[in-house]
């Protein structure tokens, strides 16, 4: 696994935990849900950077009182095409205020970074091997236009400030 | 019509360069064959039974007289020399060869047009009512707020990875000819007490395997919240639609499931959480695209044209095309003209490039540079004077284009079957052409009067069989082609879905079948005025099912 930050490839200070796995309240774990729901209580008082995990169809109520707690999240695609955790990236960043790192982690492809970009991940946990090598490339992907006001890195373009946006 | 700027032109230009390198990453390997599909589709491009098929978006249906004379270069350069019109107002090429798509997306990104998401899980091309800006009965031109949530909804970065297709649609009048009860969203133009425009919403209808009405879940949403109360509908959809199965994965599975108040409660909810101005339509924005479909400056006309009333009165050919194929217009002295596509004996929506391009002329000369593409896969003029209807007349026959058949039994829906289609379970396209020639044209099928039949090759409902006022499901039992008949399904604003007759018919028997029903209809009905379809409301199924499996009927069981 390769992870993509900030259009680099960066070392990852986070370890995710599996289920059933002990975590020392030690820092830089990434928690499933019902791993952090089972154990919040091990974490009181600890300020050890903390992640959570979240699959599609992850409740948000169950999770949304100790958003503050995290510094990332982490959203699952377990297959590409599964894109319920575009929304709730941008339910997180638009309507929660989340800051933290918000991390795609599954099936990450070249194809979906620039549409999961703009719904307000800045991380990708990168496992396909072409995807690797087109991003250490530096080949461009996506497109420069959009008509939606979003997350990412673009603009406003002209007089249109609302719905028009450039990645230029 | 929406006329691109550069921004416009822009944003087709990347997707087009963006799925060039896609083809070439596929023909390279780097992307494997279910990576590349959801691209393929979100460009249009469909594998079909012999080749690939390329589905190119005609926005609310609206063309100019450039766009059809390069899609009609297409045809005839890439293509067999036609194309078909769709029920969603699209148009379908069926032999592209998948190295000349790209070049084919940049001849159509020339003229303003593109295949962006008129396939793939995403939010499909939003169709109006073909007589948009034109007809007399409408309170407001929908097309304008189609054109908005196009933009809106290219290339969404939240909504292209959704449970399953969406499809919206936008009626501007009290009569619906959007069909905006089988779509996922259905929006219906109204005025409030106050004068302002808004729409009444409507949730979760839909055809293919489990048809359902769509559920009204506001009776006025201001025209400034458009996009706004759409991204919320969406969101709920993506985030809680069934990904399950794929037959089961439709907003209104979620909307029959969770049930309608559930979803109305869950759609205000999230529509009351959203920030207020980041996606609140500017009444400046309404306007400015507003401009684009500012009708044609039509010269004032007397109500009553001599020459037309001459033509009709000496000429009993252009007195039934006058009688079937036109419909009344807002400007007095003018006629929205209807181009069937259904010639008897033919096949229903199909379009050579010829006749593409007698069509532009046309619309040049005669028809203020616009062409309309209806749902029931047939071509509109809306705006021809009633002076110059004999001379179109006169170059749509010249093309066999000019079958007086509009509404009629004639005017059939097919899908494409099993000649095309790698889904289809039977033949349509035959048994359309069957019953076509068996009513003909004359003074039998005006006398049968309106009668909308809709042939569906598979379960899937392509053909919208279910909203036919006789619907065909043609299915294959051990290896047999059978048909099922269904009756009195509409899809205006009396929307209602048909009902199975019973037993289904084989090949050779279903046209025979049809014509029993319209005989039964025909020895019912309480004078000539009425239809076929409130008859069947008046009468039931009883008639007919009686006239159908009475021993001489031979149906199959």
């Amino acid at each position: 696994m390769a992870l993509y930050k900030n259009g680099s490839f960066i070392k990852d200070a986070w370890r995710s935990i599996s289920e059933g796995e002990d975590a020392p309240p030690a820092g830089h774990v990434i928690l499933p849900l019902d791993w952090w729901l089972a154990e919040r209580e091990a974490f009181e008082g600890s300020n050890a950077p903390l992640g959570l995990r979240l699959d599609p169809g992850a409740s948000v109520s169950a999770f949304l009182p100790d958003l503050h707690r995290f510094s990332l999240l982490a959203l699952a695609f377990p297959k590409f095409q599964d894109g319920r955790n575009f929304s709730l990236a941008r339910l997180l960043r638009e309507r929660h205020g989340f800051s933290g790192e918000l991390r795609a982690v599954g099936e990450v492809l070249l194809d979906q970074i620039q549409a999961m970009a703009r719904c307000g991940f800045d991380a990708f946990e990168i496992t396909d091997p072409n995807t690797e090598r087109a991003l250490r490339e530096g080949r461009a992907f996506g497109v420069s236009h959009f008509y939606q006001p979003s997350l990412g890195r673009d603009r406003p373009v002209g007089d249109r400030p609302w719905i028009r946006r450039s990645a230029h | 019509m929406y006329r691109y700027d550069e921004f416009d032109a822009g944003f087709v230009a990347d997707r087009v360069a963006q799925f060039r390198d896609q083809v070439n990453r596929r023909l390279s390997g780097e992307l494997t064959e279910d990576q590349f599909k959801i691209h393929r589709l979100m460009n249009g491009v469909y594998l079909q039974l012999h080749a690939y098929m390329l589905r190119i978006a005609v926005p609310y249906g609206t063309l100019s007289p450039r766009q059809l004379r390069k899609l009609a270069y297409i045809a005839r350069t890439y293509d067999k020399g036609f194309g078909h019109f769709t029920t969603r107002q699209n148009l379908q090429f069926n032999w592209p060869a998948l190295a000349d798509v790209p070049e084919i997306l940049e001849d159509l990104a020339s003229v303003e047009m593109h295949c962006i998401q008129t396939s793939g899980n995403c939010i499909r091309n939003t169709t109006a009512d073909h007589y948009a800006g034109a007809a007399a009965d409408e309170i407001e031109d929908p097309r304008p707020y189609c054109e908005i949530i196009r933009q809106w909804s290219s290339i969404h970065p939240e909504f292209t990875y959704l449970p399953r297709k969406f499809k919206i649609a936008v009626s501007g009048s009290a009569h619906d000819r959007a069909a905006i009860q089988v779509h996922d969203i259905g929006y219906q133009l109204v005025r409030n007490e106050s004068g302002e425009t808004g729409f009444m919403v409507y949730v979760g209808g839909g055809l293919g395997r489990t048809p359902m009405v769509g559920h009204k879940i506001r009776d006025f949403l201001p025209a400034a919240d458009l996009l706004a109360y759409t991204e919320a509908i969406v969101r709920v959809y993506n985030l809680e639609g069934r990904r399950d199965n794929k037959f089961k994965a439709r907003i209104k599975i979620l909307v029959h499931e969770k049930g309608a108040s559930a979803m109305r409660e869950a759609v205000e909810a999230e529509f009351a959480l959203r920030d207020p101005d980041a996606l609140r339509l500017p009444q400046t924005e309404i306007e400015r695209i507003r401009s684009y479909f500012a009708p044609p400056a039509l010269p004032r006309r007397n109500a009553m044209s001599s020459a037309f009333e001459a033509r009709k009165a000496a000429d009993p050919n252009f007195a039934a095309f006058a009688a079937s194929n036109l419909a009344a217009h807002k400007n007095p002295g003018f006629a929205i003209v209807n181009l069937s596509l259904k010639p008897i004996g033919g096949i229903p929506g199909d379009i050579t490039a010829e006749q593409m391009e007698t069509v532009a002329d046309l619309a040049e000369e005669f028809g203020s540079s616009e062409v309309r593409v209806s749902h029931e896969q047939s071509l509109v003029l809306p705006y021809v004077a009633l002076d110059d209807v004999p001379a179109v007349y006169d170059a749509l026959r010249a093309q066999g284009l000019a079958t007086a058949n509009t509404g009629l039994v004639t005017d059939i829906i097919s899908c494409p079957g099993l000649d095309y289609c790698a889904l289809a379970t039977a033949r349509s396209i035959p048994i359309a052409q069957r019953i076509s020639s068996r009513f003909g044209e004359g003074e039998r099928a005006r006398d049968i009067g309106p009668l909308s039949i809709n042939i569906s090759g598979c379960i899937n409902a392509c053909g919208h069989h279910h909203v036919g006022n006789i619907g065909i499901l043609g299915l294959e039992r051990k290896g047999v082609e059978t048909y099922q008949i269904t009756l009195g399904g509409s899809a205006d604003e009396a929307c209602s879905l048909g009902v199975l007759t019973g037993p289904g018919f084989s090949y050779d028997q279903v046209v025979d079948a049809v014509e029993t029903v319209v005989n039964a209809y025909l020895e019912h009905r309480l004078a000539p005025d009425e239809p076929f379809l409130a008859a069947f409301r008046r009468l039931g199924m009883a008639p007919f099912k009686d006239a159908l499996y009475r021993s001489n009927a031979g149906a199959d069981i």
